[in-house]
């Protein structure tokens, strides 16, 4: 592979780049390489043939509307979802190659492989997973909660560019020297100076630091958001279960991004200014990296699936055409898991030796948390009982997750006795079980999200058939792809084996193989369907003309699809926790107010984009020690945000004409419409108590 | 922390001064969320600090070189600061830009002070032979109290552009608001600065 780490002194203008990093001769890495030049090529010549740059500048790079903002989030995860996908085939063709006599050992080199489930964990979780969640966050969190945008836009558009540039240079060092070989986690002291010489680990220090900064941006931003600009009437026991994820989830971030910042940096100073922080002499500790990329590490996996339990909620509820069942229930199981997600980090290396009863501890901590975790599952099944159940696509995702979360959730248990993790630590097994839990829990979720929510952000829906196939392949796919490697962890076979010399276990790589196709199969049969329906966004069928094409509860289909750029005409006043079924049921929803008022708006700005970007020398720079390169882009960034403080003139109003211009046309489209609740009248009835109506405050 | 809203005479004022109030409450309690993630950042490193505090590889102790009565006058800089800092922000409430801008030099020159007598230690310390690479201890000692003279250092860059800001616009809503929110984090520095002299100092000293 390539020999990043040949050249000690760095050069004064190209630091330690050279011709050699860049692997012309790999006959994997080049092929992508130039399909990604022709593919970029092309892009960029259609958008400057189209005369489009001025127009994408102007509507979205500089764009602050959090719509936008979450749509571009939920294209570069989608994007980053097909490279990170593509690690996966090369991992399981390799192993199923490994173990067959006629091929001997697979067809990736050592150094190559190891990359490979690097760059796959790196890429899931900080380049799909989040960037989907926060993105699908963006649409619909200020949307639920009927405010105009997040609290702080511009705040919200820079978070964007730097993630995108995390993301950036995770591509980058596919085609400029090489990615990390530590696992995604880069346990030291592997990944220090003396292990990893090379850039790969720099990459990886940069690509994280620079993302978890965006992500602690967001943070602050979404929880001030909910925190701050609610509809009134809206109290935090009225919030759809989707914002209270969403809150709970920022909540955890804003606390654990810190750690890893700290964390990254710490091993920053020890690669590139010999401290000795997890070094194995001098006084170094290396089971302090391991406990503090835990101690954020685990909070973040409930970061991740706290979002799509509001999903499910969301698409449960809607769906079963009744109320959430035990809405408080599920509240509380919310915050419980926020808390004992901070208490549970341990658990992913009880083999250290902390001694009995700390692991005792820490394995009992995790079986609580499965409680509140229980918990939901039941409010969703109880949901789903006795309600009318429309088996749509999101429905569709919904039922997957509760199967296969749910199993998820029990290899977990089992793994939390320290006796039994002892045994199977590092094997197969823990791969099979975070994979069945974050694909079954998180994915799954987002997806039912993602399918829920694309006619509110795009305008169109999404082809049902299509879905529903992609569902079933992804969730067949799944456990043929997994089960087989539970069995052959328990059999002893550990995770990460470039080299499989057991042949005991080919026939499960093989099984294993085709469930790794069938998911490709699902995540193709989804790229299908979204520009199949994209293409047909203005069919009947597709289209949302009402902007509430379920028939919703929430306040998030209270505008038209895709959204006024304002968002709501009025000041919502909201009384129940499900507003819009509310507002349906007085028959006050898609009415037009008595009067509109002039709307307060922030404008777009360059500031995002320029900012943000401008963090991918900085990163590009310290990865192959160009300091010119770092120190440059770092005056850039200073002199650029000075710049921007000093501007004025960074908002306008919305006229009352032309809001009433927009606003006419939307509530048009709703003119004499049956809703759910008329048609099946003595459903609702029984099945829908509004309990939670203090009729003193919904008089009005 | 920048987007605010701006001054448009021709809206009515109910309008405007609706969305001052709603923005100066939207960006105080934004910061203050800042607050708590930075106040992280630092428990981060204190809990290095706290496993790193014996890892002394046969090196250097920081029993020998500590100067309690360095550090006491170095902490009665920045204590005095905030102090400083609080008259300042006095000045402001009653819109009074010359005692305002007097007592923020104060705090900027004290602030200063502080600083040139960590860069001092700094330098004395490694001629000792107590540089970050000596060991583990010295690695956690240097990046703790350095991350909090960086935030001192940005917090005086900050002092500076806010200097700019008030000469251009006075007492406007914006300059307020970024006076109160630098404020914050001034006296959150403090109290970060107390833990460091207790947990490292004092207990390093004795």
């Amino acid at each position: 592979m390539v020999q990043t780490d040949l050249i000690k002194d760095p050069h004064v203008l190209t630091g330690k780049l050279h011709w050699g990093v860049i692997p012309f001769h790999d006959p994997v890495v080049m092929p992508v390489m130039i399909a990604a030049i022709l593919g970029g090529l092309f892009v960029v010549g259609f958008v400057t043939y189209k005369k489009l740059w001025g127009y994408l500048w102007d509507e979205w790079f500089t764009s602050v509307d959090h719509k936008k903002i979450g749509i571009m989030y939920c294209i570069v995860a989608l994007i980053m979802l097909l490279r990170g996908f593509s690690d996966a085939i090369l991992m399981r063709t390799h192993q199923a190659l490994s173990t067959a006599d006629e091929f001997g050992a697979g067809y990736l080199p050592p150094e190559h492989y190891d990359q490979i489930f690097t760059a796959h964990g790196v890429i899931m979780i900080f380049f799909v997973a989040t960037p989907l969640m926060v993105g699908i966050m963006n649409v619909v969190m200020p949307l639920q909660i009927g405010a105009r945008d997040v609290a702080f836009p511009f705040l919200n558009s820079l978070s964007f560019y730097l993630f995108l540039v995390g993301a950036l240079l995770v591509n980058i060092s596919l085609f400029v020297g090489e990615f990390a070989a530590v696992g995604w986690l880069a346990y030291t002291p592997l990944s220090g100076i003396d292990y990893s010489p090379g850039v790969g680990v720099d990459y990886w220090i940069w690509a994280l630091q620079i993302s978890g900064l965006g992500t602690t941006l967001t943070a602050v931003n979404f929880v001030a958001t909910i925190l701050k600009m609610r509809a009134p009437g809206m109290t935090l026991m009225k919030m759809p279960v989707f914002t209270w994820t969403t809150f709970c989830a920022n909540g955890i971030a804003l606390v654990i991004f810190p750690i890893l910042t700290i964390a990254i940096a710490q091993l920053t100073l020890d690669r590139y200014f010999d401290f000795n922080f997890f070094t194995n002499d001098d006084g170094g500790n290396q089971m302090m990296w391991v406990n503090l990329i835990w101690a954020w590490g685990h909070p973040e996996v409930y970061f991740l699936v706290l979002p799509a339990f509001g999903m499910i909620s969301e698409v449960t509820a809607t769906f079963s055409r009744k109320r959430l069942f035990g809405y408080t229930s599920l509240v509380w199981a919310t915050i419980v898991i926020m808390i004992l997600s901070f208490l549970v980090w341990l658990h992913h290396f009880f083999t250290m030796g902390s001694g009995a009863s700390v692991n005792a501890f820490f394995g009992i901590m995790t079986m609580i948390i499965g409680i509140p975790t229980g918990v939901k599952l039941y409010n969703w099944i109880f949901t789903m009982y006795k309600g009318r159940v429309e088996l749509t696509a999101s429905m569709w995702w919904v039922i997957a997750m509760l199967i296969t979360f749910t199993i998820g959730g029990m290899t977990g248990v089992m793994l939390s006795i320290p006796a039994n993790d002892f045994v199977l630590h590092n094997s197969m097994f823990v791969p099979a079980h975070f994979h069945n839990v974050i694909i079954g829990g998180a994915v799954y979720g987002y997806f039912a999200g993602f399918t829920y929510w694309f006619p509110k952000a795009t305008g169109a829906k999404l082809n049902e058939t299509l879905g529903k196939w992609s569902v079933a392949l992804w969730f067949f796919g799944y456990f043929f792809a997994w089960l087989p490697l539970y069995y052959t962890g328990f059999d002893g076979m550990t995770r990460r084996l470039q080299y499989i010399d057991n042949p005991e276990w080919q026939m499960s790589m093989y099984i294993a193989l085709i469930g790794v196709a069938m998911i490709a199969a699902g995540i193709g049969t989804q790229v299908v369907n979204i520009a199949w329906s994209l293409y047909k966004r203005n069919e009947p069928g597709y289209k949302d003309v009402t902007g509430d094409p379920w028939d919703g509860h929430t306040l998030e289909w209270f505008t038209a699809s895709p959204p006024q750029f304002y968002n709501f005409g009025e000041e919502i006043q909201v009384s129940d926790r499900d507003p819009l079924l509310d507002m349906k049921q007085k028959g006050t929803a898609y009415k037009r107010p008595s009067k509109y008022g002039r709307i307060h708006m922030p404008k777009n700005t360059w500031a995002g984009p320029v900012l943000g970007m401008l963090t991918l020398p900085f990163g590009f720079g310290f990865v192959w020690h160009i300091w010119w390169m770092v120190f440059a882009s770092l005056a850039a960034i200073i002199a650029c945000w000075i710049k921007y403080n000093f501007e004025r003139d960074k908002d306008y109003y919305v006229e009352v004409p032309e809001v009433e211009r927009i606003e006419g046309e939307f509530l048009k489209s709703n003119e004499g419409r049956e809703f759910y609740f008329e048609k099946h009248a003595k459903h609702y009835k029984k099945w829908n108590p509004s309990k939670e109506n203090d009729s003193s405050v919904v008089a009005k | 922390m920048t987007a605010l809203t701006n001054d448009h005479d021709t809206h009515d004022h109910d309008d405007h001064h609706h969305h001052e109030a709603e923005a100066a409450d939207r960006y105080m309690f934004g910061f203050w969320l800042y607050v708590i993630s930075d106040c992280l950042l630092f428990c981060t490193l204190f809990a290095t600090y706290a496993v790193m505090s014996q890892n002394f590889a046969g090196g250097i102790t920081p029993h020998e070189l500590f100067d309690l009565n360095f550090v006491a006058v170095e902490t009665a800089l920045l204590l005095l600061s905030s102090f400083t800092f609080g008259m300042a922000m006095l000045g402001a409430n009653e819109e009074n830009m010359g005692r305002m801008k007097l007592w923020l030099k104060i705090t900027a020159l004290l602030g200063l002070g502080f600083l040139a007598m960590e860069i001092y230690e700094f330098v004395h310390f490694s001629h000792e032979g107590a540089t970050p690479q000596t060991s583990g201890y010295w690695t956690a000692f240097y990046s703790l109290v350095a991350t909090h003279g960086l935030h001192v250092t940005v917090g005086l860059v900050w002092m500076a552009i806010l200097f700019v800001h008030f000469n251009r616009d006075g007492f406007s809503h914006e300059n307020k608001i970024r006076l109160a929110c630098l404020s914050l984090f001034w006296h959150f520095l403090d109290i970060i600065w107390i833990c460091v002299f207790s947990f490292v100092y004092l207990r390093g000293a004795m």
